[in-house]
């Protein structure tokens, strides 16, 4: 046995390559995880971003995290502890705060039927959004293929009908009222939706955030209600940041006896043939592996790592027309104080503040990402983590973490000179609703997706590795062809947020990736 | 004699085929129209002497041939004549042609972008496979698919079995077809600005979203589905105007006995235990049927012409939520001879065919943004098209009819109705767009019809103006059109039936919503069916 000939090696180490990395070892397999930073965790780190303040660098809330691989890799044992587990939101505008814990609206200035009609409708989008986390899994229509074997014998030509009769079944099972209302809305945009269901306009803009943040969409554009559903779920606050969650799956994955090396980027692919043989480092390197599992966003995977010329031409086309362009930035503040947002109780300012007064402002704050402009009047998600957790920054001093949008990754004038100006309008639409926050910023850090996508090398700086839409979903994500984390060239999978379910810390795209390798291998 | 069989309410093109089909079932039929003349949308009128205008919609090619031939339209007179050309001009005094010619074509779009010309190979071959995919729906009842009659499973297990035969690589391509923008569909073919530019315009006409929306993609399949001739993705001008569809379709009525009354403006459905038992017009006088069909749009439907009383609380619920919304206006002008377009040069043939001046995506999605601000376009969408050199019969001769489809406009300016000096203004929009192109068009300008969504919406009836009794996103499309639940043409109330665009496969001059509810009723009536089954061509 050639040395290698057992060895997966899985390229990255985001919290899906660990996520994988850990399943694959728990199974017996030698694993080798190898991550171009000096830490695990890709876009789910904790990170010095100025001395004494420490922050979660892209991703800053845990939305959606699998309960099952939380409770399979035991990752409470490993290190995972929560400082919150269900953060409030609290949307600022012009008048007193509105505060929502979920269906409930406590405090704000909310007519009785808009709080009638906000129950009824975060039942309705919990419920489809359980039915979404349902097919994370892509199980049944994942077991009817090998029951067929049709996977054994024809690997990149999977009909998608049994998962998307599975996908019906669990549609039907929602009772005629709740299935009829998804056919509908489920391609709406919010905007609309909005519209004839709420009257009170901070109402509409905060729940129409959920429907944009992280896309290139505003609230009129269709499918914003889908895209809502990533995010039904509750918020929490991982104790330490979110390097948190990837260091317990690092644990998690080391006890089960994988390999990991950090500082180590993979330059290119080593083929033999057609197929996949292991990986070269940048320092020239060569290891050898049976299988490579790629965490890396697709795009940078196929045309990057492995080159087009090892493609079909059209499935090559279909890769580089991944929509991918981020449009979110990353704020973070060191702050000599906690910040005094103004209507907002002490208490309050570590629950989830958003900027998003009303429809309108954020449809206008989306209509320059059309010409990739930056927005003049940004939307933002703020936390300010260490009102939970104290260790983030030096005593009495506080952190704010803030998603940013609209940023288009690709700036007609460029990032070099849209950099000062956007951190500057995004500093001042803070500063109408905290008006002394600027004196008290230590040190300012504006992630913007192009460096998202140097610093975390995900191509477009989408933090989901290309859009989650329906166009980009189940069978179609990341394109066809690939879309059971298997690459259509022997010995490469695919474990990323760019495969099915994506990103949003879920994890569930490392664990599927996981099952079909094990289930290859036993073939 | 007040009683009849069935009574239609509003005598556009798919109010007058839902009659003419239960008239040729031996059923005595009368529609009711509320204006002088028939035709709503589809009519031709002489608002300048000597010129017939389309007023409305302006070119054919969607009336489905099963209907042209089940109700023998050429012998009631419609000839359909196919034309070529269109182009898109560019700022920089030069165009892009759309050649009916493939090799042509080919040469055409190479002048601008070689890999793009053979991009065009695939995206026509692409667009056609989704085209074939929903022509084969059109003539059908929407199955529910919430429901287990064995004709719903059926149905679903049809098109299952047809989505199925597309092809596993097909199959992941129409799921994506239906959700994405137009803007991302011609991106996956084209590099050149100029010719996705003028794709784009497909994706968008009578519908208020942008190129960069999702949903918009499907739209474009409205404007491909159609056929002149057989010639799939071709349009036509009905010789005469669009009025000559109507008149045609009305002749069928009138052939096989049904009646029509114009000037006959309905109040309100009588409702009596549940069931519809007939109407009451404006002048208070009665009439009596048990079969009561509204050609109208569900707000017009629901909201206007029922007691809120004979409905539930979530049909009036519905009616309400349903999106239809004002995006699109018209001008129509006589002119004293053929304008001249420098860039084309004199006597190309491309002037036949639609002209267009947006040259790049950007000028399309903000044309957009002015309509979401509450304005008509600054620099809008136009659909020119110069019909009577097709069709001599619409102008005097040397002088011409010139019909400008404009996008977008909005049913209230800044939230109020329309004035006359925000229609002279949207005026000069377009022409000064026009102008910028044809430096004589201005001089030659002899009489201007100038329709906002404000006058479709008070003469033809159409709510907000717009042109598809409602938005044609996927939550208003096939089994949710027009609403979850009533997708199958039934009305709420027994006897009280639905046939416009409203209902599934919606708008356009197509007359199969008025052919499927055709079907519909005679199956409740207990009648052998007229109207074609299924699909005929390929």
């Amino acid at each position: 046995m050639t040395e290698g000939a057992d060895r997966i090696v899985i390229v990255g180490g985001g919290h899906n390559g660990l996520v994988c990395a850990a399943y694959l070892a728990r199974a017996g397999r030698k694993v080798l995880v190898l991550e171009a930073a000096d830490q695990v965790g890709g876009a789910a780190v904790t990170r010095e971003f100025a001395p004494g303040f420490r922050v979660s660098s892209v991703a800053h809330l845990l939305h959606a995290l699998d309960p099952r691989i939380e409770r399979e890799l035991r990752l409470a044992q490993h290190g995972l502890a929560y400082a919150r587990r269900e953060l409030l939101t609290v949307a600022l505008g012009e008048s007193a705060p509105l505060v929502l814990d979920g269906a409930n609206v406590l405090a704000g200035d909310v007519s009785s039927a808009d709080r009638a009609g906000l129950v009824d409708y975060v039942r309705r989008q919990r419920r489809f959004a359980a039915l979404l986390a349902k097919q994370h899994g892509f199980g049944a229509g994942f077991s009817v293929l090998r029951l067929f074997g049709r996977s054994a014998k024809n690997r990149n030509t999977e009909s998608p009908l049994p998962w998307l009769a599975r996908f019906a079944l669990d549609v039907r099972l929602l009772g005629r009222a709740d299935m009829r209302e998804l056919l509908r809305v489920g391609t709406m945009n919010l905007y609309d939706l909005l519209e004839d269901r709420f009257d009170s306009a901070q109402l509409k803009g905060a729940l129409a955030l959920d429907g944009v943040l992280g896309a290139r969409l505003g609230p009129r554009s269709g499918q914003t209600f889908f895209t809502s559903l990533q995010r039904a779920g509750a918020r929490g606050l991982p104790r330490g940041g979110m390097g948190a969650v990837t260091g317990a799956l690092a644990v998690a994955a080391r006890a089960a006896g994988a390999e990991i090396r950090v500082a180590s980027p993979v330059a290119s692919f080593m083929l033999d043939g057609e197929r996949v043989t292991g990986v070269v480092l940048q320092s020239g390197e060569q290891i050898a592996a049976a299988t490579v599992v790629s965490n890396v966003d697709p795009q940078t995977t196929f045309l990057g790592l492995l080159g087009a010329r090892h493609l079909d031409a059209e499935f090559a086309r279909r890769v580089a027309h991944i929509r991918s362009t981020g449009c979110a930035a990353k704020l973070h503040l060191a702050l000599s104080g906690p910040p005094d947002f103004r209507g907002v109780p002490a208490e309050l300012l570590g629950e989830r503040l958003v900027i998003a007064p009303d429809l309108g402002y954020i449809e206008a704050a989306f209509n320059p990402a059309k010409y990739r402009e930056y927005s003049s009047q940004p939307v933002l998600e703020i936390t300010v983590p260490s009102m939970h957790d104290p260790g983030l920054a030096p005593p009495g001093q506080h952190v704010l973490s803030a998603i940013v949008q609209y940023a288009p990754r690709d700036l007609a004038v460029g990032w070099a000179a849209g950099r000062a100006p956007f951190l500057e309008a995004t500093l001042g639409v803070l500063a109408r609703h905290a008006p002394a926050l600027r004196s008290q910023i230590v040190a300012a850090e504006l992630l913007t997706p192009l460096d998202i996508e140097n610093d975390y090398r995900i191509h477009g700086g989408h933090w989901h590795h290309g859009e989650l839409a329906l166009d980009q979903y189940m069978m179609l994500r990341p394109v066809p062809g690939a879309a059971y984390y298997r690459a259509p060239v022997p010995g490469l999978y695919l474990c990323g947020a760019g495969s099915h379910p994506g990103g949003g810390v879920i994890g569930a795209a490392g664990r599927n990736a996981a099952r079909v390798v094990l289930a290859r291998s036993r073939a | 004699m007040n009683r009849h069989d069935v009574i239609v309410i509003g005598a556009g093109h798919n109010g007058l085929t839902t009659a003419a089909f239960l008239a040729k079932a031996g059923l005595k039929v009368l529609v009711l129209e509320r204006n002088p003349w028939i035709g709503g949308a589809a009519v031709s009128r002489e608002l300048h002497p000597g010129w017939l205008y389309s007023n409305c919609s302006y070119v054919c090619s969607l009336l489905r041939p099963e209907i042209y031939r089940g109700l023998d339209l050429a012998r009631h007179g419609l000839q359909v004549a196919p034309y070529g050309g269109g182009l898109t001009f560019t700022r920089d005094g030069n165009f892009i042609g759309g050649y009916a010619d493939k090799d042509v074509r080919r040469r055409e779009y190479a002048r601008h972008n070689e890999r793009d010309a053979d991009a065009y190979l695939r995206y026509s071959r692409d667009t056609m496979r989704q085209t074939r995919f929903i022509r084969s729906l059109l003539l059908r009842t929407p199955p529910d698919p919430t429901s287990l009659r064995w004709r719903d499973l059926r149905e679903l297990a049809h098109i299952a079995r047809e989505f199925a035969r597309l092809g596993e690589t097909t199959m992941g391509d129409t799921i994506r077809f239906y959700s994405m923008s137009i803007a991302d569909y011609l991106n996956e073919y084209f590099e050149s600005d100029l010719i996705k530019a003028h794709h784009a315009g497909s994706g968008i006409i009578g519908t208020a979203l942008g190129v960069h929306s999702p949903g918009t993609a499907y739209v474009l399949l409205h404007h491909y589905m159609g056929d002149v001739d057989g010639q799939i993705g071709s349009w036509g001008f009905a010789r005469g105007g669009m009025g000559a569809v109507s008149n045609a379709i009305a002749g069928a009525l009138r052939g096989a006995g049904g009646q029509i009354r114009v000037d006959a403006p309905v109040a309100r459905i009588i409702v009596r235990g549940g069931e519809t038992k007939g109407v009451v017009l404006h002048n208070g006088d009665e009439i009596y049927a048990d079969t009561v069909i509204s050609s109208l749009d569900p707000k017009r439907t629901f909201l206007k012409l029922f007691d809120a009383g004979d409905l539930d609380a979530d049909v009036v619920r519905k009616a309400r939520e349903f999106r239809i919304r004002g995006s699109s206006g018209k001008l129509n002008i006589a002119l004293d001879g053929l304008p001249s377009f420098p860039a084309l040069g004199h006597g190309n043939p491309l002037i036949a065919g639609d002209m267009h001046f947006l040259d790049t995506l950007e000028r399309f999605e903000r044309a957009y943004d002015d309509w979401k601000a509450g304005t008509w376009s600054k620099d809008p969408y136009l659909d020119l098209l110069i019909p009577s050199l097709t069709d001599p019969t619409m102008a005097p001769p040397g002088k011409h009819f010139m019909s400008v489809f404009v996008q977008y406009v909005p049913r209230e300016v800044e939230g109020r109705d329309w004035t006359d000096a925000d229609r002279a203004a949207f005026r000069e929009t377009v022409f000064d767009q026009i102008a910028r192109y044809s430096p004589d068009f201005r001089s030659l300008v002899l009489h201007a019809e100038v329709r906002t969504p404000q006058e479709l919406e008070n003469e033809v009836g159409l709510t907000e103006g717009n042109i598809f009794q409602g938005e044609l996103t996927f939550d208003q499309l096939f089994f949710n059109r027009p609403f979850p639940g009533y997708a199958q043409y039934r009305g709420p109330v027994r006897g009280m039936y639905m046939c416009g665009s409203a209902t599934h496969p919606g708008g356009g001059v197509m007359a199969a919503p008025g052919a499927n509810a055709a079907r519909e009723i005679l199956r409740d009536l207990r009648r052998p069916s007229t109207v074609p089954e299924g699909w005929s061509d390929d």
